[in-house]
C-alpha cells in the first residue's frame, strides 16, 4: 500500500459521502448539456424555463423574447424531471422528501427566481455551461452566488434554524 | 439562434429530451436534487458538490472545444457553434447575489428543483412556486422600467 493515510483522513472529513456519487453525477450533468450543444449549438440553462414558460400566461414584454424557445425548454425540463424519476425508481427505491421548512423553500425560491433572471443565469447556465466555456461573466456570476450562498447558509445555521 | 420552430429537424425535440433525461438523472445521482446536500456543502460539511459543478463544466468545456472543430454546423439546427457570451454588467453581480441568498436559504436552484420533483420530493413545489413568482416579479418590474425608458435593452 502506498496510499498516504493522512490524505485519506482529510478526504474522509471533507467528503463524508465519498466523491464518486458527486463526480459521476456531475459528469452526467455535463454530458446532458453537451449532448444538446453538439446536436443543436444551444448552450442550455435551466432557469430560462421560468421566464419562457411565463410567456404562455403573461403578456409582459420581458417574457416575449423567449417565445421562440419556450416549447423546447419545456421538453428539456420534462426530461430533467423524468431523468431524476428514473434514478428514484432504479436506485432510490421510492420517493424522497426534504425536511427543509416550507417557508425556507418558498422564500428561497422567490429570491432564486428573481436573482437568476436578473443575474442572467443559474448553477447550470453560468455554473456548468458558462464556466465550461470560460466566460468571464459566468465566472463572476458563479462567484457572486457562491459567496452569498455560503454566507447565508452559515448565518441561517448559526441562528439555529433547522432543518 | 434564429427562428427554430419553422424549419426544425425532426430529431431536435427528441435530442433535447434525451439531454434533459441525462442532465436530470445526473442531478439525482449526485444527490444535488436534495436541498440538504446543498446546505451541507454551503456549511462546509461536505465538499462533494464541487465535483458536480466542475465535473459538469469539464464535460461541457470539452464539447465546446471539440464540436466546432469536428462539425461545421450543429446537425439539428444548422447553427454555427458560437460561444453564447452574456454581457457583463452590474446585474450579473446583483442578480447573482440575490440568487445566492435564496440558494443559501433553501438549498435549491432551478435545475436541481425540477430534478427534486422527479425524485418524489413534493415539498419542492413550494420552491418551484416561489421561483415562478420571483421570475414573474422581476419580469413585471423590468417590463415597466423598459417601457418608461425606451433605450434598447440588451437581450441576455
Amino acid at each position: 500500500m502506498v496510499t498516504d493515510p493522512v490524505v485519506l483522513q482529510v478526504a474522509a472529513e471533507l467528503f463524508p459521502n465519498g466523491i464518486s456519487r458527486y463526480a459521476v453525477g456531475g459528469l452526467l450533468v455535463g454530458l446532458g448539456a453537451a449532448v444538446i450543444y453538439v446536436g443543436t449549438g444551444i448552450s442550455a440553462g435551466a432557469s430560462t424555463f421560468l421566464e419562457s414558460t411565463l410567456s404562455y400566461v403573461s403578456g409582459q414584454s420581458r417574457f416575449q423574447q423567449y417565445v421562440a424557445s419556450r416549447d423546447w425548454r419545456i421538453v428539456f425540463t420534462l426530461g430533467i424531471v423524468l431523468g431524476a424519476a428514473v434514478y428514484a425508481v432504479v436506485y432510490q427505491g421510492g420517493a424522497w422528501t426534504t425536511d427543509v421548512a416550507w417557508w425556507r423553500l418558498l422564500v428561497g425560491g422567490v429570491l432564486v427566481g428573481i436573482g437568476t433572471r436578473v443575474g442572467k443565469g443559474c448553477t447550470s447556465g453560468h455554473g456548468v455551461c458558462g464556466v465550461g466555456s470560460a466566460s468571464k461573466t459566468s465566472i463572476a456570476g458563479v462567484l457572486a452566488f457562491l459567496v452569498t450562498a455560503i454566507v447565508t447558509a452559515q448565518i441561517v445555521a448559526a441562528l439555529g434554524v433547522t432543518p | 439562434m434564429a427562428d427554430q420552430s419553422t424549419d426544425r429537424h425532426p430529431l431536435f425535440i427528441p435530442l433535447v429530451l434525451l439531454g434533459g433525461l441525462i442532465f436530470g438523472f445526473g442531478l439525482a445521482y449526485s444527490h444535488m436534487a436534495r436541498p440538504e446536500v446543498v446546505l451541507n456543502f454551503l456549511q462546509f460539511e461536505d465538499f462533494g458538490l464541487l465535483f458536480v459543478m466542475f465535473g459538469g463544466a469539464a464535460v461541457t468545456g470539452v464539447s465546446f472545444l471539440l464540436a466546432p472543430r469536428v462539425l461545421d454546423r450543429a446537425p439539428l439546427t444548422g447553427d454555427r457553434f458560437e460561444r453564447r457570451l452574456k454581457s457583463f454588467d452590474r446585474n450579473v453581480l446583483v442578480g447573482g447575489g440575490i440568487f445566492g441568498v435564496g440558494w443559501g436559504l433553501s438549498g435549491i436552484c432551478p435545475g436541481a428543483a425540477y430534478a427534486s420533483l422527479g425524485i418524489g420530493n413534493v415539498a419542492i413545489l413550494w420552491a418551484l412556486g416561489g421561483m415562478f413568482l420571483g421570475a414573474y416579479l422581476q419580469g413585471w418590474w423590468r417590463s415597466q422600467t423598459s417601457r418608461a425608458d425606451p433605450a434598447p435593452a440588451g437581450a441576455d
